[in-house]
């Protein structure tokens, strides 16, 4: 949930990166802790087990610039991708302000990324929330694979409304930050309508 | 649909900078800090200028988020408060409506002063934050009204 404070002139949103399991969500959130300067980023913190798979979340606090005098935040998180954490992405979807699906481009993950959306509808709705309202992006990650579907295939597939679709390297950092921009632009489009 | 944005007016912000600011005087706390459940920091109040307290916030809301689900599987509705003590520094967490009050105390002071302060002044925090939630929009005017597509693009560049 967006949070305005006149005082300190501070705007924060939440962004949540969802996915199935190994799809890159916590890559994502790496290479923006990696590529971003030090004062328009807060620690990255992963609550991960110890073969360093997402055991909880992952977060970290961007700073995107100074909008009308307002310091815009946006925290982003992870969701732990593995199906057996679902009481676990329920949680974390509470109070987002957009959602990045994460989808993993080889063939064999497919059923995975359907299972993962379709998990990710379903949570939402037991949030008070509607997939088709909400800012959103779909990611399309390891487009560096060789035995990687078509875009075109992922996206009517995947695709749930006329939401962006962004191809993405996460290990390299490319399609990350077009990520990135493309759901932080919806959420304060969002925030202008009111 | 995101929800509703919570705006915070620069009154009400004093005005519970001022309980944190008593409760952590009556009850000899280090740190006092409001947050809400989805982890956004609301206040803070004392020697907080070496405490990531933007981690600190989303940590705390997990916590709490993980615990209430602990709470629910066993019938429970929620755990009230929460606490942790540490060798040094301890944190003691109540959940009041949909916001988290956290106190960060040492040898200074006591779970059960900080319990016992800590009750005592939920209500007012629950009430002004039901003024907050209640005040809404109404005669003030949103950053982002008149904001443009030129205004978004610059923060990306």
């Amino acid at each position: 949930m967006t949070f305005i404070n006149y005082a300190s002139r501070e705007i924060n949103c939440k962004i949540v990166y969802y996915g199935p399991g190994l799809c890159g969500k916590t890559t994502n959130l790496q290479h923006i802790f990696n590529a971003t300067a030090p004062q328009a980023k807060g620690k990255l913190i992963s609550l991960a087990t110890e073969t360093d798979r997402t055991l909880f979340f992952d977060f970290m606090p961007l700073e995107l610039g100074t909008v009308r005098g307002f310091r815009t935040r946006f925290h982003l998180y992870t969701v732990p991708g593995q199906v057996f954490y679902d009481a676990s992405r329920k949680l974390i979807l509470k109070g987002v302000d957009g959602v990045v699906f994460v989808a993993d481009s080889q063939e064999e993950r497919m059923d995975a990324n359907i299972e993962s959306i379709y998990n990710l509808e379903e949570n939402l709705k037991a949030q008070g929330y509607d997939l088709l309202k909400l800012p959103y992006v779909l990611q399309l990650n390891k487009r560096d694979l060789p035995n990687i579907l078509p875009v075109e295939e992922l996206a009517l597939e995947l695709g749930k409304k006329d939401e962006p679709v962004v191809e993405a390297v996460a290990s390299t950092g490319a399609g990350v930050f077009d990520t990135l921009k493309a759901v932080a632009k919806q959420v304060l489009t969002e925030l202008r309508k009111g | 649909m995101p929800d509703t944005p919570i705006l915070l007016r620069e009154q009400q912000y004093h005005q519970i900078k001022a309980v944190l600011a008593r409760l952590r005087l009556d009850s000899s706390a280090r740190v006092v800090l409001l947050i809400d459940k989805d982890g956004q920091q609301i206040a803070v109040q004392g020697d907080a200028a070496n405490l990531d307290t933007t981690s600190l916030a989303s940590l705390v809301a997990g916590n709490v988020a993980a615990c209430g689900g602990i709470a629910q599987l066993i019938g429970e509705a929620e755990f009230p408060t929460l606490s942790h003590e540490g060798q040094r520094e301890s944190v003691h967490i109540s959940v009041i409506g949909r916001l988290l009050l956290v106190v960060m105390f040492d040898e200074q002071s006591s779970l059960g002063l900080v319990k016992l302060r800590s009750k005592q002044i939920s209500k007012q925090l629950s009430t002004l934050f039901d003024e907050i939630i209640r005040d809404g929009h109404e005669d003030l005017d949103s950053p982002f009204a008149g904001i443009t597509d030129e205004d978004i693009d610059s923060l990306f560049t």
